[in-house]
């Protein structure tokens, strides 16, 4: 059985009814989400609602559709050509899958950060600057201002002030995380997804980035896939278990790491799989 | 033995054995161009021989020895020459004599046992000439104006002449080719339209200080004794230099070394191309070179673009990916059939009966030129630019396009930021390679633009400056053309190594200069190894 760490339970709000959220604390509603790769069946019948302001985790056994779940948030499954997708992610009351979407608006409201940190081959400036200057942004004064913000909410500003025009890619790859972490957040997001933000990294990185995960909730919904069921346990509020495609537990992390309902969420959190 | 196979050290010692062969046969390669085409530049010993031919008469020869050869004494049998009859093989010298208005022959081979005495008297000169080759003599008199004078005044007259040949070379050039240009322009525009009388005006008074100068000139001459005794008058306009290289030091051989080979560079050619530099054929080349990057490289590029980012993955875009690769395959003289057939009978031939119908029926862009023969080796090095581009792009990790499109960047915001910088160091490669490719390339350009002597080069400082019309001179035709299609094979030979030579060296110099360029990008956008 996981130890949770006081810390963490008292930094979760209230348990919370989280089959029947207040609409407006709803960040992202998720309803009847079946995802195909081709003729196979990745993700069957995702019913869930994430709130806002809030850390909620995916955990599961490798290939249980967690990380391809969080994809069909910002729809980074697009890319894949034979990937096909039914039912409704709303956003704002408004279904990202709809016809009318922009999705390249729709990936500057849902922001991403990847398992191997990807920094562009640019200056760590430049790096930064890359979705504000997508974005229309030109005004100098305004992109070395929303540069300083970024890399100080991404805990790098201390480390990076004195190099900001030289290259990204010689930072350590934690660095290199934080760095892509303050891109994402650079350009405002609402929900920022994290698809296992730390399988990479040495321990002492990841705790920084846990530590910064935990500063980040104030501003943005934080969605995060991990393997790691202890950084589960430390970072998130809620904690969603998946397995083969489906959703089996869905509840908030203290609960569903010390009383679990179901068998095979406690099977998997006990270590008798996964 | 089995073992010695398993450990796999024959393989090695085979890949080593290829490795040594490319580069043995690169190195010798490039010896033997190099050796035998400097060596043309090196001020030679000139020779006096004494000869007593087979009926007991002498005779005189001087000249610079080409060559030596050893020839079977049964090739000499049917001749009256007496030979020592245990002998199998007799030696023989070539000898380059220049003095073409003596002998038919720059060159004559004799025999070494009928050699009598060899010597290298000091007061023997050679004279490079405008006309005729070189002249191998003594000098006998020098005369200023009529008047003899003292064989010390030879430098001040040499610089005279070459004082005033220069402004010869300006004027006609420069300012009689500008208006002879004009009036041609006028002419053409306005064939009704009288011709300007200011221009011609400025023509007849260039003209008339163009005879003065050639009259000046004109003022002095040489009187040459050849080895067999005939006197010969040279006028000094036709004197390019004179060297008594029988006393000349090493060091002022190196000299000599030095600015005979500066002159083959900046030199127009003479004498059928048998004679002096070959500077129009290195502005050509390197022009069309790069006339040809400026074009393949933007049309590579979006075709690979689209093959790898837009088209769809289906059986049509791998039909047309294998026949792009099976392009390159295509012998380069098709291009040239296709370039002549289309670009310039077709394209060219429409382009001026829209553009340029007022000089029919003399064609403007209807027939071969410079820019036809960039557009045709452009073609013909598409294929490499895009293979190569593609092969980038694909190499370009998904999670850069992810990470940039994940920011909320288009598809083309992404490609346009991230990718194709990213992938400029493999476009860069597939430039190179075109240029290594086209610098070479003859055949096609024999049909599409290359002369054997141009008159004028593409670029002057007559409006537009760049004339794509016009036809060039190209190293490499003028190495087929002067080792095989010269008045005077035997002694353009050393020619044709100089070129090659300076051929390889233009080419690896673009390679070393696209190579850096590539080297610069390749640092800057280095992939951090995971």
């Amino acid at each position: 059985m996981i130890t949770v760490t006081p810390n963490a339970l008292s930094d979760s709000p209230n348990k919370m009814d989280l089959t029947n959220i207040p609409p407006e604390q709803i960040a992202l509603d998720i309803k009847g989400l079946n995802l195909y790769y081709a003729d196979k069946q990745a993700l069957h019948d995702i019913t869930m609602s994430i709130p806002k302001g809030q850390v909620t985790a995916f955990i599961g056994p490798s290939g249980c559709g967690k990380s391809t779940l969080l994809r069909c948030i910002n729809r980074m499954n697009d890319l894949v050509d034979i990937c096909k997708v039914t039912g409704e992610i709303n956003l704002h009351g408004e279904n990202i899958y709809g016809s009318q979407i922009d999705v390249a608006a729709l990936r500057r409201k849902v922001g991403m950060v990847f398992q191997r940190p990807n920094p562009f081959p640019k200056s760590i400036y430049e790096n930064v600057v890359y979705g504000v200057r997508i974005a229309g942004e030109k005004n100098r004064r305004n992109l070395d201002d929303i540069v300083e913000k970024s890399l100080r909410s991404a805990a790098l500003w201390n480390e990076v002030k004195d190099r900001l025009h030289e290259s990204a890619l010689g930072l350590s790859g934690g660095q290199q995380q934080r760095l892509v972490i303050a891109r994402a957040i650079a350009i405002e997001p609402e929900v920022l997804l994290l698809d296992e933000p730390t399988s990479a990294l040495d321990p002492i990185s990841t705790l920084t980035i846990e530590e910064l995960i935990n500063d980040l909730k104030k501003q943005f919904t934080v969605v995060i896939v991990t393997h790691n069921m202890q950084q589960a346990a430390r970072v998130s509020d809620q904690t969603a278990f998946m397995y083969m495609g489906e959703l089996i537990e869905y509840s908030d992390t203290n609960t569903l790491f010390t009383t679990p309902l179901k068998k095979k969420t406690e099977d998997y959190i006990t270590g008798r799989y996964g | 033995m089995n073992s010695w196979f398993k450990s796999g050290s024959p393989w090695v010692w085979l890949s080593a054995g290829g490795v040594s062969i490319s580069l043995i046969s690169v190195l010798g390669l490039l010896w033997l161009i190099a050796s035998r085409g400097l060596s043309y530049f090196w001020p030679a010993q000139i020779v006096q021989f004494e000869m007593l031919d087979e009926h007991g008469v002498k005779s005189v020869v001087i000249g610079e020895i080409y060559d030596r050869e050893s020839i079977p004494t049964e090739q000499l049998a049917h001749t009256t020459i007496k030979l020592d009859p245990n002998q199998e093989t007799v030696e023989r010298l070539l000898i380059k004599t220049g003095n073409r208005e003596l002998v038919s022959l720059d060159f004559r081979w004799l025999l070494v046992p009928q050699i009598i005495k060899q010597s290298t008297p000091e007061n023997l000169v050679v004279i490079e000439r405008r006309t005729n080759g070189n002249f191998y003599g003594v000098i006998e008199t020098l005369k200023l104006d009529g008047e003899v004078v003292e064989l010390s005044q030879l430098t001040v007259l040499l610089e005279r002449v070459e004082y005033f040949q220069e402004q010869i070379d300006d004027l006609q050039k420069a300012d009689i080719g500008a208006i002879n240009y004009q009036l041609e322009r006028l002419r053409l525009k306005e064939r009704k339209h009288l011709l300007d009388d200011t221009l011609k005006a400025q023509y007849t008074q260039l003209e008339k200080k163009l005879m003065a100068l050639r009259h000046e000139i004109a003022r002095d001459q040489l009187t040459v004794r050849a080895m067999d005794g005939q006197v010969v008058t040279i006028n000094f306009e036709d004197v390019l230099a004179v060297t008594f290289n029988n006393q000349l030091s090493t060091f002022d051989k190196v000299g000599l070394f030095f600015s005979q080979i500066g002159g083959f560079i900046v030199d127009d050619p003479r004498e059928a191309n048998t004679e002096g530099g070959v500077f129009p054929a290195i502005f050509g080349t390197v022009l069309m070179v790069l006339l040809m990057t400026v074009i393949v490289s933007p049309f590579g590029v979006i075709a690979a673009i689209y093959l790898h980012e837009y088209a769809g993955n289906n059986a049509l875009t791998k039909l047309l990916r294998i026949s792009v690769i099976n392009l390159a395959g295509v012998p380069s003289i098709v291009y040239g059939v296709f370039g002549l057939g289309f670009f310039v009978y077709m394209v060219g031939g429409s382009l001026d009966q829209l553009f340029y119908s007022e000089t029919l029926p003399s064609p403007t862009f209807g027939t071969p030129g410079v820019m036809w023969s960039a557009i045709t080796l452009a073609i013909l090095t598409l294929p490499v630019v895009i293979v190569s581009t593609e092969e980038g792009l694909s190499r370009i990790p998904s999670a850069m396009r992810h990470g940039s499109l994940a920011l909320g960047a288009t598809k083309a915001e992404t490609l346009w930021r991230i990718i194709l910088p990213i992938a400029s160091p493999a476009i860069m490669t597939g430039i190179i390679l075109a240029i290594a490719r086209a610098a070479g390339e003859v055949a096609p350009l024999m049909l599409v633009g290359v002369v054997k002597m141009a008159p004028n080069l593409p670029l002057d400082g007559n409006f537009p400056f760049l004339h794509l019309d016009r036809k060039f001179m190209h190293l490499g035709f003028h190495i087929y053309d002067v080792g095989f299609q010269s008045p005077n094979v035997e002694a353009a030979r050393p020619l044709v190594y100089a070129t090659a030579f300076l051929l390889i060296t233009i080419i690896v110099a673009l390679n070393m200069t696209a190579v850096s360029i590539r080297n610069k990008l390749r640092e800057k956008y280095k992939m951090l190894e995971h």
